[in-house]
């Protein structure tokens, strides 16, 4: 089981959910994100999701939209990031994911960015616009050198579709709370635990709720119901007005 | 509604490796009711005679093909023929389509259509359908273009629509279309997206072609009256590409000359263009997988061009496929070019052409020169040129 399996796994046997906080890579500098992924370590994170920027970013909303665009301007890029992961391997071994657009990943060559991931320590990877129905090709090599592929589910998705992102998913599954970009208000909504219902339905692989969460009592609210949190926006808000987030962070770890 | 669809695109929207769908999941089950709403009423008598009707009495189709005799004396080859996209209400060809996804978005049971636009060309059609079929209507447009295109902007307010300004990124057009699929991905349930050209995931690039194939079924017919024979070339521009795949489709059995002018900016070397097959290569965009102008990192370049309707770093997926199997060649006209063939039209003809338009009209100039007298052209006049007085005017410093 990968990085990502086992720590849920152990989660789940101990009672507790997990904390997935996600900052864009190279926001503000490649130095301070690593400091930023050892700081959310310590202050309770279980899993960390490391942002790349692309130059169109159509899942996100204006937070997450001007930190990719500040790292644009750093030149921060896909294999900028990579460089940062294995900087960031040589002190932790939280799991890492990757939450990437599809074209930078596309334009590295498929095969050629999943063995850098992994060989660099990369664990997982989200890819907003890239649904399984387009990532045959990607899903096979992903296998072959064991990283981890998480689809998302929303409050749309039908039963057909479900089944079909529950199928091409290893690690967990990332349900999208709202039908929004990230960073939008959070409405839990009885679809989200209706939605979730018919996800259990069909797979045991751990769910984690992401989009619109950004207070400790909604983290707390939707821990109830999901094996994780993920939090996006209000922590790369934070960091983007230069203020600490270890503080809200372990309030985060705290609720959940 | 098409009878020269051929085998392509599959059933998840590839032509060959083109086109697809890259949307976020969200997205999906809209795609997918579009989807089988499109494939129900493109065959529904009802639906099609209410189109059928409002082309021929709201657009004002079938608009016509005329013969350009002055240019051809001047250019002094090909017999120069105009297919007047110019002539649709609003303007341009994108009504065609604007109209034909506002009555489908209606009997899809949405209460509210939402769309991107560059020059305000799309964005007119779309606020026009909205209101003709009493639909909400909000409008996407970089603050850029909102700044160049003033006027088309108090057009669409007075039609009714909402118009709102895009400040992120490049603040044009790829701009706008991110900020209406993010408001498409939140608004899902009660909006449909009303996209502008054959781009985008499945099935836009197979119903734009569609709904924009009547300027070539109509063309065909008008060239056997007017000549008795088929034309030997057919000429237009392509941004997103649905003008020019517009007049092709119904001619593409026919082994005919086909040419799509993209935008030379002030030329390829220069960086400063929106040639995506001279100067792109393969890329995932804004839903589907095409030639992209982006970098070594696949992030995607700033484009330019003089004719904002053909500013856009993407190509529809179709062009690409037939690119490939080498029924249509592609090239550009520069914006000297481009500005050049406006004035030349504009006196010669006493029409005004879309800047957009030009870019084919100077390529028609080029090719018809060289071709037999006998031959026969048609040029795609996509839309007329009254928006961009005030931006040609502004260029020649007057």
């Amino acid at each position: 089981m990968s990085r990502i399996g086992d720590t849920l796994k152990a989660l789940k046997g101990s009672g507790s959910k997990a904390l997935i906080p996600y900052i864009m890579a190279g926001d503000p500098s490649p130095v301070a994100t690593r400091q930023y992924v050892l700081d959310l370590e310590a202050a309770g994170a279980d899993i960390i999701e490391l942002g790349v920027p692309f130059s169109d970013p159509l899942a996100d909303g204006p937070t997450i939209q001007r930190a990719a665009e500040r790292a644009l301007n750093k030149g921060i890029t896909l294999r900028k990031v990579l460089r940062i992961v294995r900087e960031i391997r040589k002190e932790s071994d939280i799991p890492l994911i990757l939450m990437t657009y599809y074209n930078p990943v596309f334009k590295m060559g498929i095969e050629s960015f999943i063995k850098s991931a992994v060989s660099s320590g990369v664990d997982g990877v989200i890819i907003p616009d890239l649904i399984p129905d387009e990532a045959e090709d990607f899903i096979k090599q992903a296998r072959l050198y064991g990283l981890d592929t998480i689809f998302l589910l929303a409050p749309t998705s039908t039963p057909e579709r479900i089944r079909k992102v529950v199928k091409a998913s290893t690690g967990f599954l990332y349900y999208v709370s709202i039908t929004g970009t990230t960073g939008s208000k959070l409405s839990i909504e009885k679809t989200m635990k209706d939605t979730l219902h018919s996800i259990r339905d069909v797979t045991g692989i751990p769910v984690a709720v992401g989009f619109g969460i950004s207070s400790p009592k909604e983290a707390s609210a939707v821990a109830k119901m999901a094996d994780g949190v993920i939090v996006g926006s209000a922590i790369v808000k934070l960091i983007a007005q230069g203020k600490s987030i270890k503080h809200y962070v372990k309030s985060l770890r705290k609720a959940i | 509604m098409n009878s020269n669809s051929g085998n392509y695109p599959d059933s998840k929207g590839h032509f060959g490796q083109y086109g697809g769908r890259f949307v976020p999941e969200s997205l999906m089950p809209a795609l997918i009711e579009l989807e089988h709403a499109y494939a129900k009423y493109k065959k529904d008598r009802t639906f099609l005679n209410e189109l059928e009707s409002l082309q021929k009495d709201f657009i004002g189709r079938p608009t016509p093909l005329y013969f350009a005799g002055n240019l051809t004396a001047l250019v002094g080859g090909a017999r120069i023929y105009l297919k007047r996209e110019d002539l649709c209400h609003t303007g341009a060809h994108k009504i065609n389509n604007a109209i034909a996804q506002a009555l489908l978005a209606k009997r899809m049971g949405k209460t509210r259509i939402i769309a991107e636009t560059g020059a305000g060309q799309h964005g007119v059609a779309t606020a026009t359908g909205a209101a003709l079929t009493g639909l909400e209507c909000e409008i996407y447009m970089g603050s850029e273009d909102i700044r160049r295109q003033s006027l088309n902007v108090f057009r669409m307010r007075l039609l009714g629509a909402e118009v709102t300004a895009v400040d992120t990124g490049s603040k044009t057009l790829k701009d706008a279309i991110n900020e209406a699929l993010r408001d498409w991905t939140t608004n899902v349930r009660n909006t449909h997206y009303v996209l502008g050209t054959v781009f985008g995931p499945h099935p836009y690039p197979l119903m734009v072609r569609d709904f924009q194939s009547v300027i070539g079924r109509e063309a065909r017919k008008q060239i056997l009256k007017a000549e008795t024979k088929l034309p030997d070339c057919l000429i237009a521009c392509v941004g997103g590409g649905s003008n020019s795949i517009g007049l092709f489709h119904a001619f593409l059995k026919d082994n005919i000359r086909m040419i799509g002018v993209e935008a030379g900016g002030e030329g390829i070397k220069s960086g400063r263009h929106a040639a995506r097959f001279a100067g792109g290569s393969l890329g995932i965009f804004q839903g589907c997988k095409s030639y992209l102008l982006q970098n070594k990192d696949g992030n995607v370049l700033g484009t330019h061009s003089v004719s904002a309707g053909l500013d856009y770093a993407s190509v529809g997926p179709e062009h690409c496929y037939l690119r490939d199997l080498k029924k249509i060649e592609y090239t550009y006209a520069t914006d000297t070019e481009a500005l050049k063939a406006f004035e030349v039209l504009s006196r010669t003809e006493g029409i005004i052409p879309a800047l957009e338009s030009a870019h084919a009209v100077a390529e028609g100039i080029k090719t018809a020169s060289s071709m037999p007298r006998n031959s026969i052209m048609i040029i795609n006049l996509s839309g007329r040129g009254d928006k961009d007085v005030q931006e040609v005017a502004r260029i020649k410093g007057i």
